[in-house]
C-alpha cells in the first residue's frame, strides 16, 4: 500500500526535521518545501494528502498560498492545517476564513501534529 | 450640593432667587408656563435664541447657564447608554437622570471615561503586537526555536527505540535552538527595554505629547527667551516627554516653536497681531511668512496678550489630527479624525487656498467660531516628487459685529458624537441618535 504523502511547507530546518520523523515513523512520505512563491506549484506536482502550512514564510504568507490553493479547482478540497507561531484570535478568524482545514499554534504537541495530520487524511 | 448643574436646574435656581414667577419669566419670553417648567426640570433641551432671552432676563451670562461641563457630561452619559445592554427604554433620557442625580451622573460619566481609557490601552497594547514588525518578527522566531527545541526533546523522551543517527541529530539540534533561543531572548529583551524605557506603555506617544503642550498652555517660554534650551532639556520638563517615539514627535514641533518665535518675537508680535485685529493674513503680510507659520504663533499667544484665546488643529494628508489646542466650546476628537466638514479638510482638497468661514457647532452648547485654514507643502520640494500637505486650522470665537455677514457652516466635533441629522459628509453613526 503506497504511503500517504505530506507535503510540509515551514522555513525552520529544525522543525521540518521533527516532524518529518514524527510522520515517517507512522508511515508517512514527508516531503517539504520552504520558499513561500513556489510553494502552490510545489503542491500541484507532489499531489500531497495532508498539507501543512506554516503562516509566516519567505516572500509570500501561508494565508496568500491558502487563498490560492482553495482558489484551484483541483486543490480547493485538499486537507491543510495551519500552523503558526502567533495564537491570536486574528490568525485563526483569518485562517478559517481562507479555509484552513485545521489551526495549530506552536508550541504544538507531537501527538497532536500526528493526530491531527491522522485525522485530515482519514476525513 | 452637587458641583455640577444641568442648564434647566440653573435656570430655576437662578429665577427663583430673583425672585420671578415662573409664569411671568415664560410670559417675557414668549412660551407657556408649562414649557417653562419642563425646561428648568431638564425635560426640554434649551439652546440658542430662547436660552439668549431667558439668560437675559434672569441678567446672567449664557454661558453661566451652560458652563459647557454639561455638554461633556451628557456626552459621556449616552456614550454610557449606548454601550449598556440594558434596553433603551429601560434608561431614562441622559438629561433627567442628571438632573436628579447629578453626583451618581458624574460618577457614571468619570466611568465610562475611565473604561475608554483602557480599552485603549488593551487595543494599542494589541495593536502594537499585531503591527510592530521588529516585535511580531521576533517572537515567531522565539516561538519556532522553543517549538524546535521542544519537538526534539520530547522525541529523544518519547521515542523507545531511536536510531543513533536520529538521536545524535536531535541532541545537536536542541544544543543548536538552545543558543540561538538565548541569543533571540536578549535580543527582544533589548528591545522591549530600548523602546520602552520609563513610560507607561498605556500611553500611545501622541497622548504623552499632546498632555505635555497641554500642561504649558502651548505657550513654551523656554523657547521665546532662550533658543538655547535644547529638545533634551525640555523633554524634562514636567509632565517629562519620554520614550523616544513620544520625543520624535515632539521634536518637529519643537522646531516649528523655535523658528515661528525667531521670525516673530513677544512682545512685538502681540502689538502687531492686536493692531491686525488679528487678522492672520495682514499679520502675514507684516512679517512676510506664510500663514501657518501665523496661525501657531496666535495659538501659542498666553493668555495676557490675547481676550480670546485661539485653537488650533493640524492635520497631516490623511487627516488625521497631529496637533490639537482646544478652546473653550470647540471640542476637538481625542482619537480618529474630526467633523469632516470642518475648514481644516477642505483645506487639504485646496492646497495653498486660504478658507475663512465661520462654523457654528451643533449640540446643546450653540456656539460661532471664524476658522481659518489652509493647507501647505511640507519637505523639500522637487520635480521628481509629490509634494506633501499639511492642513493648518485656527480657531476663534466669532465676534458677530468684527465682520461682513458671513455663510454659516454648521459643524460637530466628529460623526461618532454629532446628533445632526441628515448630514452627507457622515461617515459613521452617532451614539447620539435615538437619543
Amino acid at each position: 500500500m503506497m504511503a500517504k504523502r505530506v507535503l510540509l511547507i515551514e522555513d525552520e530546518p529544525n522543525i521540518i526535521q521533527a516532524i518529518r520523523f514524527i510522520l515517517s515513523r507512522d508511515g508517512w512520505e514527508v516531503v517539504s518545501h520552504s520558499d513561500g512563491n513556489t510553494a502552490v506549484a510545489e503542491v500541484l506536482k507532489r499531489d500531497p494528502d495532508v498539507v501543512i502550512l506554516d503562516v509566516m514564510l519567505p516572500n509570500k504568507s501561508g494565508f496568500e498560498i491558502l487563498q490560492d490553493l482553495r482558489a484551484d479547482e483541483t486543490t480547493k478540497d485538499l486537507p491543510v492545517l495551519m500552523l503558526t507561531a502567533r495564537g491570536q484570535n486574528r490568525d485563526r478568524e483569518l485562517a478559517t476564513r481562507y479555509g484552513a482545514s485545521r489551526f495549530m499554534t506552536k508550541p504544538f504537541a507531537n501527538s497532536e501534529i500526528l493526530s491531527t495530520v491522522q485525522e485530515l487524511a482519514g476525513a | 450640593m452637587p458641583t455640577k448643574m444641568l442648564t434647566g436646574t440653573k435656570i430655576r435656581e437662578r429665577r427663583i432667587a430673583s425672585g420671578i414667577r415662573q409664569s411671568a419669566l415664560a410670559g417675557s419670553v414668549g412660551i407657556s408656563a408649562t414649557y417653562l417648567n419642563l425646561i428648568e426640570h431638564n425635560k426640554r433641551r434649551i439652546g440658542g435664541k430662547l436660552l439668549s432671552e431667558i439668560a437675559s432676563k434672569l441678567q446672567v451670562s449664557q454661558t453661566s447657564l451652560t458652563d459647557g461641563i454639561e455638554e461633556a457630561l451628557l456626552g459621556k452619559l449616552q456614550l454610557a447608554a449606548s454601550r449598556a445592554s440594558t434596553p433603551r427604554d429601560e434608561l431614562e433620557p441622559a438629561e433627567e437622570f442628571a438632573g436628579r442625580y447629578p453626583g451618581w451622573a458624574s460618577l457614571v460619566a468619570d466611568q465610562v471615561e475611565r473604561i475608554t481609557d483602557l480599552e485603549q490601552m488593551v487595543e494599542s497594547l494589541s495593536d502594537r503586537l499585531s503591527h510592530d514588525p521588529a516585535l511580531s518578527d521576533a517572537l515567531h522566531d522565539l516561538l519556532s526555536t522553543v517549538t524546535a527545541i521542544g519537538s526534539a526533546a520530547a522525541i529523544l523522551v518519547e521515542t523507545d527505540q531511536i536510531e543513533d543517527e536520529w538521536r545524535d541529530r536531535f541532541h545537536r539540534n536542541i544544543h543548536e535552538d538552545s543558543q540561538r533561543l538565548a541569543t533571540s531572548s536578549q535580543s527582544l529583551v533589548t528591545f522591549l527595554e530600548t523602546t520602552d524605557e520609563k513610560v507607561d506603555p498605556a500611553i500611545e506617544p501622541r497622548d504623552i505629547v499632546d498632555n505635555w503642550f497641554a500642561a504649558r498652555g502651548h505657550h513654551i517660554p523656554e523657547l521665546e527667551h532662550n533658543n538655547s534650551c535644547d529638545n533634551a532639556a525640555l523633554f524634562e520638563i514636567e509632565p517629562s516627554i519620554k520614550g523616544s517615539a513620544a520625543q520624535s514627535l515632539a521634536a518637529p514641533l519643537f522646531a516649528n516653536y523655535r523658528a515661528d518665535a525667531d521670525a516673530m518675537p513677544l512682545p512685538e508680535f502681540a502689538t502687531v497681531a492686536e493692531a491686525a485685529n488679528y487678522d492672520p493674513a495682514r499679520i502675514a503680510v507684516h512679517y512676510s511668512i506664510d500663514l501657518a507659520s501665523v496661525f501657531r504663533r496666535l495659538a501659542a499667544l498666553p493668555s495676557e496678550y490675547c481676550k480670546d484665546p485661539f485653537g488650533l488643529v493640524v492635520c497631516d494628508a490623511s487627516g488625521a489630527l497631529t496637533y490639537r489646542k482646544e478652546i473653550d466650546g470647540f471640542s476637538l476628537p481625542r482619537f480618529g479624525s474630526g467633523c469632516p466638514l470642518w475648514p481644516l479638510y477642505q483645506a487639504l482638497s485646496k492646497p495653498a487656498v486660504p478658507i475663512r468661514r465661520v462654523v457654528e457647532t451643533t449640540g446643546r452648547d450653540i456656539q460661532q467660531f471664524l476658522a481659518y485654514a489652509v493647507a501647505q507643502p511640507v519637505g523639500s520640494l522637487g520635480f521628481d516628487k509629490e509634494p506633501r500637505y499639511v492642513a493648518t486650522m485656527l480657531i476663534v470665537r466669532f465676534q458677530k459685529h468684527s465682520a461682513a455677514a458671513h455663510d454659516v457652516e454648521q459643524v460637530g466635533m466628529s460623526c461618532r458624537v454629532c446628533a445632526r441629522s441628515k448630514c452627507s459628509a457622515r461617515r459613521e453613526a452617532s451614539i447620539l441618535q435615538g437619543f
